[in-house]
């Protein structure tokens, strides 16, 4: 990369023994970041940018600057040193602005949304003057997201079981592992397709039904589940099980009774963050479960609306702007159900949290 | 239910009912792994392939044939994911080295959370956010680049001006597949032997020479493979193209305009509505093609990752 | 060109807790120096502290001060990795780079600062390395086969070649054979015969033997018990450390009623 001639610099032999370089001061760091930002404010305003452009400009400066200060000041090493730090960094900066972003616009535009009129009002209406609300999806979310659960939670625990258990690394469980696998990489709109096409055969074209978007995220969940109940299982030590064995349990009993609860915490915690990842999913619940404006319980029958599908159909198909100004009525719909779905997902991941912590110390040791 | 090769240890006979049963439901729910996955191929491959030799109709406007029509939304979608992951995987691995080595750790444990954050915010609201915010600050931008650089093909122009172009999804992409890449590579970071490390800067290696020497290289394999899985998570992801992209037809590097053509994943649903059993005949032939190509990316990632561990183990 | 370290007043801390309380001594240029005592007495991290490796774990800090050759190391101006390319180390588990030949193992630390190296001159360090370090004639035939698919024994050696390719003034070794068999340590502890004509050496050690086979002088350090800082006890020739000690707790740590 360096194509400095530094012939004489540094090579060992001719070395001088001081070990003093001339170093920056602790603090250059934070004079170079306070010159760049007032640098880049001064640009900004006499240029007009947002605030954006002149932080990502500030962030430059600062890349630009401290190695360049450091090259004259210090050695090339040091610069190199310095300028990869500030990369890091940025790096980390960068990614946070999205986030920051996106958290911002959802709560800001979501949460004013929210009222009981909202929670507890379907789009369905028979005159225009009747409120509406996303009842109908939080309901449609929450049936297929439990029909999901009930499927995938049995197969991919005694799938596990299976692997870890009884497997042994035969034949079988190497394949079994090999297809989770390849189940973990089934892009959501193709399990979604899966659904869609088994809906086709079995009831014709245009049958819609939420249990078929409970399959298609079963078919998503099984692998988390598979894979975070193994992870656990394989963490409880064989003497426990040896112990039981010893004492004359037969192995079944010690599966049921010693391993799964000793694992307990870390499959709910698994289970938990398999749930959260697939109550988000829309695509497949687009194909078949459809959309309608009606709270539908039946899960077996009918187009179910649920959560991230009204998200995706309101913003696709907003509505005409009131007369009044301003932006049409499905916008405002899509923001507050996002913010909706951001806090049933944000609840599942800290449940699992909490649930994980709580019960680390049976599997700890 | 009546094969029972591995025999239970200590099982007394009177015992052995339940041990059968339970055996048995493990098994059963293990081979069920194997059955659903060979239906989901079974059920694609009788829906979708009549979609290989639908009337030229079925493909219009774009092509007339089966091959004309999902070339280009291959294309749509390789492009938006190799996009997403030139954007994601540079700043992925700074984000896992700021985690795993340049910060303290009273930063550096919020840090990995936010990411695991990150990772939690559903495909739908990313791409709420796409069109409604990020397309419209990038729009500007897109001008700007037309009019500076529009002499490079990839800025060529005209560009959009809703900022719903290929770029605007990659970019969304990028954001959605940082956490996955971020998390693998924090991990292999950290496992980095401590003896290595302290070997490097025993000779006198400044931090940045430390990582170059001895986590990069310990971290190779692992972190293509974590970009190998981000990949083939870009290339699967739906909604945030289907919401972002304002999709034209013809294959072009030129990443401003409208004139790119969609993914797979997005076509699928966007047009599912059209509903004549030809029409979703193709569809579904499409989503097979995705499927092929996602497997073969994952696979290629899982074999990195198999091959650096015996590696390592010898 | 071997230097002398004097150290006055040394504190090290982790964090809030001391780990070692006041260290005064005076380490002889050309010479093998060990440091011994029970487990977790500060030994090692006082060695850690001589080329500033202990900064590698976070909330490490000194008080007091090191002076090799004249210059404080902990001097605000000092940079550490300045201070690592003059003290050499050596660690309790050889650890080549397993990614690199022998080749580039030993080229490793020149590389940093000298990108250019000529292959001539790259030839001649690799060569007077590890003759340097009782190695060359075991390896010569294989300078391009990783540093990995040697005998621990022979990394080792390897580790101690790369350490003298950059010609530091000292070297620091923490227990450098307690990975090895006896054989392998044999020839470590002849190497380390060889070296001190021209390095100052630190050596860390469990094994008394051991001290009393290679150094010149011995320092016990010891600790009163957990929790409180580790200190250095007595600071003696090899000999009488190891026949009339001045220091009750020094004798009855050697004579092994103790630790």
């Amino acid at each position: 990369m360096s194509t400095t001639t530094q012939a004489p610099r540094g090579s060992a032999p001719t070395r001088v023994q001081s070990l003093q370089r001339p170093r920056l001061p602790r603090w250059a760091p934070l004079l170079v970041a306070l010159g760049a930002v007032a640098g880049a404010a001064l640009l900004g305003l006499l240029l007009g940018w947002g605030l954006l452009s002149t932080g990502f400009v500030a962030l430059l400066l600062f890349v630009v600057l401290m190695p360049v200060w450091s090259l004259v000041v210090e050695n090339r090493r040091a610069a190199v040193d310095r300028l990869m730090t500030s990369l890091v960094w940025s790096a980390f900066l960068i990614a946070l602005v999205p986030l920051l972003s996106l958290i911002w616009t959802v709560v800001s535009k979501g949460a004013p949304q929210i009222n009981a009129t909202f929670l507890t009002f379907s789009q369905f209406r028979t005159d225009l003057s009747q409120p509406v609300g996303i009842y109908h999806a939080l309901i449609g979310t929450l049936l297929i997201t439990l029909g999901a659960t009930v499927i995938a939670v049995p197969i991919g625990i005694f799938t596990a079981i299976y692997i870890v258990e009884y497997g042994q690394k035969g034949r079988l469980a190497r394949s079994i592992t090999f297809l989770v696998d390849v189940m973990t990489g089934i892009p959501s709109i193709v399990a979604g397709l899966f659904a869609f096409a088994l809906w086709i055969l079995l009831f014709g074209p245009s049958a819609r039904a939420g249990l078929g978007g409970s399959i298609a995220l079963a078919i998503l969940m099984i692998p988390i589940v598979v894979r975070s109940t193994e992870e656990m299982l394989r963490l409880v030590p064989d003497d426990l099980r040896e112990a039981s064995y010893a004492l004359g349990v037969p192995k079944w009993r010690t599966i049921a009774k010693v391993v799964l609860p000793t694992a307990l915490g870390g499959i709910v915690t698994g289970v938990t963050l398999a749930i959260a990842r697939v109550v988000g999913e829309t695509a497949p619940l687009l194909l078949i479960a459809g959309l309608t404006t009606r709270t539908n319980f039946n899960l077996f029958d009918g187009r179910m609306t649920t959560l991230p599908v009204l998200i995706f159909t309101q913003n696709a198909n907003p509505g005409i702007p009131p007369p009044s100004g301003g932006e049409p009525p499905g916008i405002g719909i899509a923001w507050g159900g996002a913010f909706v779905l951001i806090v049933i997902v944000m609840l599942l991941n800290l449940v699992a949290r909490v649930v994980g912590k709580y019960f680390a110390p049976k599997t700890g040791h | 239910m009546t094969t029972t090769p591995a025999a239970p240890p200590a099982a007394r006979p009177k015992r052995r009912q339940g041990d059968r049963i339970f055996a048995g439901l493990s098994r059963g729910a293990g081979l069920f792994i194997l059955v659903a996955l060979a239906g989901v191929f079974v059920f694609l491959a009788i829906e979708g392939i009549p979609g290989l030799t639908q009337p030229s109709s079925f493909y219009a406007p774009q092509a007339s044939t089966f091959i004309g029509y999902v070339t280009p939304l291959l294309f749509g979608t390789i492009l938006a994911a190799v996009i997403a992951v030139i954007i994601a995987a540079p700043l992925s691995f700074g984000i896992a080295l700021v985690i795993s080595h340049y910060a303290p750790r009273s930063i550096a444990v919020p840090a990995a959370y936010v990411v695991d954050l990150l990772a939690a915010v559903p495909s739908v609201v990313f791409g709420l956010w796409g069109i409604n915010v990020l397309a419209r600050k990038v729009a500007p931008g897109y001008e700007w680049l037309y009019e500076h650089l529009g002499f490079i093909p990839f800025f060529a122009g005209p560009p959009s001006t809703t900022g719903r172009t290929i770029l605007t999804a990659g970019i969304v992409l990028a954001i959605m597949i940082l956490p996955i890449i971020t998390a693998i590579s924090r991990e292999i970071f950290a496992q980095t032997p401590r003896l290595h490390q302290e070997a490097a800067l025993a000779l006198g290696a400044t931090r940045w020479e430390m990582v170059r020497l001895t986590v990069f290289p310990y971290a190779k394999s692992g972190m293509v493979s974590a970009v190998m899985l981000g990949l083939g998570r870009a290339l699967g992801e739906t909604m945030a193209v289907a919401m972002v992209l304002s999709a034209g037809g013809g294959i072009t590097f030129n990443l401003i305009s409208s004139s790119n053509p969609a993914s797979i994943a997005s076509n699928i649903a966007n047009n599912y509505k059209e509903g004549t059993p030809g029409k979703v005949a193709v569809l579904i032939a499409t989503g097979l093609v995705l499927f092929l190509v996602t497997f073969l990316v994952n696979f290629a990632a899982r074999w990195l990752v198999g091959r650096s561990e015996r590696r390592m183990a010898r | 060109m071997a230097k002398s370290i004097d150290v006055s007043d040394l504190d090290i801390y982790y964090g809030d807790f001391l780990a070692v309380e006041s260290v005064n001594m005076t380490i002889p240029a050309r010479s093998v120096t060990a440091l011994i005592g029970p487990s977790g007495c500060g030994k090692s991290t006082f060695l850690r502290s001589l080329n500033r490796m202990h900064e590698a774990i976070p909330g490490a800090r000194v008080d007091g001060k090191i002076i090799v050759d004249g210059q404080s190391l902990y001097d605000p101006g000092v940079d550490p990795v300045e201070v690592r390319r003059m003290v050499g180390m050596v660690f309790q588990r050889p650890n080549p780079f397993p990614t690199m030949s022998i080749y580039e193992n030993v080229l490793a630390g020149l590389r940093l600062n000298n990108k250019k190296l000529k292959k001539s001159a790259a030839d001649q360090v690799v060569e007077k390395s590890l003759k340097g370090a009782n190695l060359w004639n075991e390896v010569k035939d294989r300078l391009g086969k990783p540093g990995m698919g040697l005998s621990g024994g022979q990394q080792q050696r390897l580790c101690i070649a790369r350490a003298i390719a950059v010609e530091p003034q000292v070297l620091l070794m923490d227990e450098p054979c307690s990975a090895l068999d006896p054989i392998s340590t044999s020839a470590i502890e002849d190497l380390i015969h060889e070296l001190k004509s021209e390095y100052t050496i630190v050596i860390v050690t469990h094994n008394m033997q051991q001290a009393a086979r290679v150094s010149e002088d011995t320092a016990f350090f010891n600790i009163a018990g957990t929790g409180k800082p580790g200190k250095l006890i007595e600071m003696n020739p090899t000999k009488k450390i190891f026949s009339v000690p001045d220091e009750p707790a020094t004798e009855a740590y050697i004579s092994g009623r103790f630790g």
